[in-house]
């Protein structure tokens, strides 16, 4: 049974930019509840974009409205210059997704998850034969060829997965939490895979909570809270504006901090208290450590390091990425 | 809302090339869930073939042959029915079996696909639709029945419980009687959201009455009239009637013939549109 082609395109966004992926105050509700609250924003070709943000801030949601499988409650969408109401299988054939949570077929080997696959973008099974392979060595996996998904490895899992959605040749990879639940070497593989890609043209939209990911391999970026748009720039950008180059953590013991905060202003630019320790934040971390021992303050671990995205988030919510 | 219109498409720019990524998706979609659905049957082909094969069989012997040398002794051969026990009650087996895979194909399966290894929703990130997933599944389903009745029906020849010339017909009635509660049961398992022993209890109290009181073993008019209605809202007795009447003509109304069609398919349209509705509605998060 043939799904009805709409009529030849008709609506799509005006590419005068050249942006391949373009949301003006997109919004997405569920009955009361705004999960993506008004958001604007445009992605380049090649571009390396991500939505950072804590859990729930509507970044699924929003990948899932781009990668036509969710329809917006109002506002303006585009991607590859289509509307995606209207133009779902046209704009997911030149999508690559890889989902928050694994879905691979546990019923299929390895391969034939890579071969189905690829069926589902109508491309010949003579074309798929030698892609799977080439793919299968791309993520590290020839030898696991055969083996059954329930043999994999979290990382092998999530590299597969890449694969899996680079079969069609993507043109937009979509990339929901890539490495979360991954522990550190999985996480350095899976970001060279990606840099490669990035490398190569393609242009990857990718969701994380994870500071080190971001400016591992986001060109811009938009911090996301609430469903709104806190503020957007490169990662260095983002750093100069919202925070010093330096940080001075401080440590006096959990039922210290809050009493020791007080005798610090005026030290830095600005401090913030956290439950553990407090942040210092000022451009030269040593002058700042400096002082806070001429005081005599005594604290008992303290840390000089560069401001990091977690900082910026710090400072437009007054919360912590990851609660 | 507001849909921008836009220049025209230049020849071999991405939205281009997006515009002829979508046909083949579109045209044949349905056809490749198929096919992904028949590659892990046969991961399971094993199972299916001892089924299969193994389910004719024992059923055939065991009533058609074991129980029947009782009832035949006491009704006389013919009894009620005018024919063999066997002949009687080989029919109906096709039927269930039919309902028996049908049942398992559309539960588990389903819920697999949406919750517990959410294969529908990788289906739906690429380009297929709701839609197409709902009418691939089917279509690798129908498959296996119609293989599965086919099987039967040779077992049923080789038993000699086929007296009448259109006795292949009943392939089909037994496919139709599997996808009418099949498809109203995949529209349930669409929607459900969580398994807390549903399909269990459909089986138990719904599927195993339904098989033991719709004139499978003895003739509806058997039992007290006032549990005839579990035969009428049953698509097993109407596919069991329909494929008597086929295969040693047993004696029915036209029009009753005709309505057994009739239910059959007004329950696999409307289970089947369902499904494809609420299919939609669920990839939609």
């Amino acid at each position: 049974m043939p799904e009805p082609s709409p009529t030849p395109a008709t609506t799509a966004f005006s590419s005068a930019r050249g942006a391949v992926i373009s949301a003006s105050n997109l919004t997405k509700k569920y009955k009361d509840f705004a999960a993506v609250d008004g958001i604007s924003f445009e992605i380049a070709p090649g571009e390396s974009f991500g939505f950072l943000g804590p859990n729930g801030a509507g970044k699924s949601t929003t990948m899932r409205m781009i990668g036509a499988v969710s329809t917006r409650t109002s506002g303006d969408l585009s991607v590859i210059g289509l509307d995606p109401n209207q133009y779902g299988p046209e704009i997911r054939s030149q999508l690559g997704v890889v989902p928050q949570e694994d879905n691979l077929d546990s019923e299929l080997k390895v391969r034939d998850n890579l071969i189905v696959y690829g069926r589902y973008f109508g491309l010949p099974h003579s074309y798929l034969g030698p892609k799977a392979d080439e793919l299968l060595d791309f993520a590290q996996l020839t030898e696991k060829a055969k083996s059954r998904i329930d043999d994999l490895s979290g990382g092998m899992k999530r590299r597969l997965t890449i694969a899996r959605a680079l079969i069609n040749n993507p043109r937009i990879m979509m990339l929901d939490e890539p490495t979360t639940g991954l522990d550190p070497q999985a996480r350095h593989i899976l970001w060279d895979r990606l840099f490669r890609l990035k490398e190569q043209g393609t242009t990857l939209v990718l969701t994380t909570h994870y500071m080190d990911e971001a400016e591992q391999l986001c060109d811009r970026l938009v911090v996301i809270d609430k469903g709104a748009i806190m503020a957007q720039g490169s990662p260095s950008a983002l750093i100069r504006q919202y925070s010093t180059r330096e940080v001075l953590e401080l440590r006096f013991g959990s039922n210290r901090n809050a009493e020791v905060a007080t005798q610090l202003e005026g030290l830095a630019e600005r401090i913030e208290v956290l439950p553990d320790r407090i942040l210092v934040y000022s451009d030269n971390g040593d002058a700042a450590m400096q002082r806070v021992i001429e005081l005599d303050l005594n604290p008992l671990t303290s840390l000089v390091r560069r401001s990091s995205l977690e900082d910026v988030f710090l400072r437009l919510t007054g919360r912590s990425l990851i609660e | 809302m507001t849909t921008i219109p836009l220049p025209e498409v230049v020849e071999g720019s991405p939205t281009d090339r997006a515009l002829r990524g979508g046909v083949k998706p579109r045209r044949f979609g349905s056809l490749y869930v198929a096919e992904a659905r028949l590659r892990v049957m046969r991961s399971y082909l094993q199972t299916m073939l001892a089924t299969g094969v193994g389910t004719p069989v024992l059923y055939l012997y065991a009533l058609g042959v074991g129980l029947a040398t009782l009832v035949d002794a006491n009704l006389g051969s013919g009894g009620e029915s005018q024919v063999s026990y066997l002949i009687f009650v080989a029919p109906a087996l096709l039927c269930s079996a039919a309902m028996t895979t049908a049942t398992e194909e559309f539960s588990y399966p389903i819920m697999l696909g949406f919750k517990w290894n959410p294969t529908f929703f990788a289906m739906n990130a690429a380009p297929m639709s709701g839609g197409q997933i709902i009418n691939g599944v089917t279509f690798a389903v129908i498959i296996r029945l119609v293989a599965q009745s086919i099987v039967y029906y040779l077992f049923m020849l080789v038993f000699g419980a086929i007296p009448g010339p259109h006795g292949w017909l009943i392939i089909v009635v037994g496919v139709l009687t599997g996808m009418a509660l099949g498809a109203m049961l995949m529209a349930y398992a669409v929607r459900l959201e969580e398994d807390k022993g549903q399909f269990n209890y459909i089986m138990r109290f719904g599927v195993i009455p339904l098989t033991l009181f719709s004139g499978t073993f003895f003739p509806l008019s058997v039992l007290p009239v006032w549990l005839h209605w579990i035969g009428w809202i049953s698509p097993l007795w109407h596919g069991t009637e329909l494929s008597r009447v086929l295969s040693y003509g047993y004696e029915e109304p036209v029009w009753l013939s005709a309505l057994h069609v009739a239910y059959l398919v007004v329950l696999i349209v409307v289970g089947w549109m369902l499904a494809r509705r609420l299919a939609v509605k669920r990839l939609n998060k």
